[in-house]
């Protein structure tokens, strides 16, 4: 309770003046599975009071990750240090940080509040305050009453949330938290998207957050860190991961993307499919070969002769708040999201303003390459 | 036409099952001393029974080892489920193959091979041979009854329970073991049933004066067929007998709660 309302407090006097302190650093982590290599030399630093999502497809190490981090899992190579200090050595029972695991794991042959206890009667808390912090916790992720149900008898949602109450009333500095939602289905898990928003803030502890789910990246995040195949690809808010993706995996992993190899000839000025557009990004060098991505709602269609290409729609569908139409221009198959309608066969023109072109240097080792190959 | 035929087809084999230990129930409560004929019901036998000291001695001895074999049995099956758990796949089948085979072997060829053991390595018989042996040959029951448990098991239970601070004994008892539990005391039951029931194995391992009901049983049926033995006989089935139920009732009970 303490710990809630210095937080309050905090805040009230303006959450972003604080400096962000490092919490957490993985240093150079390797790890392999049967010779097979997992996390290469993966670098990580995480702030206090952050939400964190290890953002990828399947199998790219994200649970190898925070299993690191929890201690269940020891690196080959690399340290693990939290708040100045080595862990890398330390067990999972010592270390001061709770998980939230996948499948809920709640002891089934107890009952809930003997679940939500069974952290703080290993730690000797006074019965008084163990039944204290169960009412707080059940309050907290809006299940009071429920303290000598069983966990068979709650649905999926609900045993979830008794997972991350078991896990928060030991007052971990750091919840590790690994696809909490992935069993639920879409609408409880928008719902729980925003519980969990709100119990980080009334908690003000960090939340390393793990996930496939890129939507659910984008909406929960302060830092999203994008991996592939056991390395990093990006790190960044969601805004910029959105924005400004570093490469093309990225780009093609966060959302809908046009991905079009193209020419920097110089300055502010690309070359896409042959057609001069311009740019605001500089540095690239002159008639540098580059990626460029272009979201589907920063293509803007006109009428033929207002666009700097031309094309046919070939593909409609109705989305809901917009429409998403593909079309054929220069040889690619341009995906665009617009509100307005243009039918199959029309031919239309393509605009698109300078700063939504972005550009990415085209991948340089082998490695770079083998990952943009398996999208 | 067909349920009745099926019926007498059941009944049948029920009347050839239980046939034999029908008649040693009913010759046990028999006045007269010859099996021919019926001389009234009586329970002389049992008391007679109870009256035997060298009866009660083996009584004695049988639920001695029963009790011990069953209990280190449940133990080392139950430790080794665990470290078989952690082992890679191939590891893994090679293990329980290994286990799994002295179950199939034939009493006898395992009663001679423990004989000859025990021999070779200078051990002397007695209840000590007995009870290695009959601990021997109960460790795969237990494994049998404590896997498929083990395979269910929820691995992330254990490392929450580690993640809330529980050191890794703690966890264990606290977490896993009541998981475990319906299949450890199952295999505990099977061990002592078959370990209550065991002639062959322990005649061979079991030296001069020393004797449990069983090869009790047999060395006075050499002496001469006495009513006592169709009492003590009849006390060992229906003993095996509420073992059996008992194991069986375990699992289903635990479904219904399910
Ligand atoms: N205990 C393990 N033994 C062998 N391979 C493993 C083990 N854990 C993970 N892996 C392998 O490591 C890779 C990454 O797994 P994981 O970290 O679970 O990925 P993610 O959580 O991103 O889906 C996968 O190829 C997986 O098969
Ligand atoms: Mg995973």
């Amino acid at each position: 309770m303490e710990r809630v309302l210095q937080n309050k407090i905090a805040n009230d006097n303006g959450g972003f003046t604080l400096v962000k302190k490092e919490l957490i650093q993985l240093i150079d982590i390797s790890k392999s599975f049967d010779g097979q290599m997992v996390l290469d030399e993966l670098h990580l630093s995480i702030h206090e009071n952050e939400f964190v999502t290890l953002l990828g497809p399947s199998g790219c190490g994200k649970t190898t990750t925070l299993r690191i981090l929890g201690g269940f899992t020891g690196p080959d190579k690399g340290r693990v240090v939290f708040d100045g200090q080595d862990i890398t050595q330390i067990p999972p029972n010592k270390r001061p940080l709770n998980t939230v695991f996948q499948k809920y794991a709640l002891f089934t042959h107890m009952t809930i509040a003997e679940n939500i206890a069974f952290g703080l009667k290993i730690k000797k808390k006074p019965k008084s305050y163990i039944d204290d912090k169960i009412r707080y916790a059940l309050k907290l992720v809006n299940l009071d009453g429920y303290e000598n149900r069983m966990p068979d008898s709650l649905s999926g949602g609900q045993q979830q949330r008794i997972a991350i109450a078991r896990a928060i009333v030991n007052e971990p500095k750091v919840l590790l938290l690994d696809e909490p939602l992935g069993a639920l289905d879409l609408k409880l898990r928008q719902e729980m998207q925003y519980e969990l928003i709100r119990m980080k803030n009334e908690l003000g502890i960090t939340f390393v957050y793990v996930t496939h789910d890129q939507e659910e990246a984008l909406t929960m995040s302060d830092t999203i860190v994008v991996m592939n195949q056991g390395y990093i690809q990006q790190i960044g808010s969601p805004e910029s991961i959105y924005n400004e993706p570093e490469n093309a995996f990225v780009a093609d992993f966060i959302g809908d993307s046009n991905i079009i190899p193209a020419i920097m000839i110089e300055d502010k000025l690309v070359s896409i499919l042959g057609t001069r557009f311009a740019c605001v990004d500089t540095g690239f060098g002159n008639n540098r070969p580059v990626d460029v991505v272009i979201r589907p709602e920063d293509v803007i269609l006109v009428e033929p002769s207002e666009g700097i290409i031309q094309g046919v729609v070939s593909h409609l569908i109705f989305k809901g708040v917009h429409y998403e139409m593909e079309v054929q221009a220069c040889g690619f198959e341009w995906l665009v999201h617009s509100t307005t309608l243009f039918p199959v066969g029309k031919e239309v023109g393509i605009r698109v303003d300078p700063f939504n072109i972005q550009i990415m240097n085209k991948p340089e080792s082998e490695d770079e390459e083998a990952v943009i190959i398996d999208i | 036409m067909k349920s009745i035929a099926k019926k007498i087809y059941i009944a049948l084999i029920i009347l050839f099952l239980y046939a034999p230990i029908g008649i040693l129930m009913v010759l046990s409560f028999n006045e007269s001393k010859t099996r021919a004929k019926w001389g009234g019901f009586t329970l002389k036998w049992y008391l007679a029974l109870f009256q035997n000291e060298e009866i009660l001695r083996a009584l004695f001895n049988t639920l001695l080892i029963a009790m011990l074999s069953s209990l280190i049995a449940t133990v080392i099956g139950t430790v080794a489920c665990i470290a078989m758990t952690g082992m890679k796949r191939r590891a893994k089948s090679v293990m329980m193959g290994i286990t799994n085979i002295p179950m199939l072997n034939a009493d006898i060829v395992t009663g001679i091979s423990l004989m000859l053991l025990y021999i070779s390595l200078g051990i002397k018989f007695g209840m000590g041979t007995i009870l290695l042996s009959h601990i021997t040959f109960n460790i795969p029951y237990v494994i049998l009854s404590v896997m498929p448990r083990m395979k269910q098991l929820n691995v992330s239970t254990y490392e929450a329970a580690l993640d809330l601070g529980s050191s890794p004994l703690h966890a264990f008892f606290r977490v896993v073991f009541p998981d475990l539990l319906p299949g450890i005391l199952s295999g505990f039951l099977m061990a002592f049933t078959m370990s209550l029931d065991d002639f062959i194995i322990t005649h061979f391992t079991k030296g001069v004066g020393v004797d449990t009901l069983s090869t009790k049983i047999y060395t006075e049926i050499k002496k001469g067929i006495k009513p006592e033995m169709y009492a003590l006989s009849s006390l060992i089935f229906v003993a095996v007998l509420t073992l059996l139920v008992l194991i069986n009732l375990s699992p289903a009970e635990k479904k219904k709660a399910e």
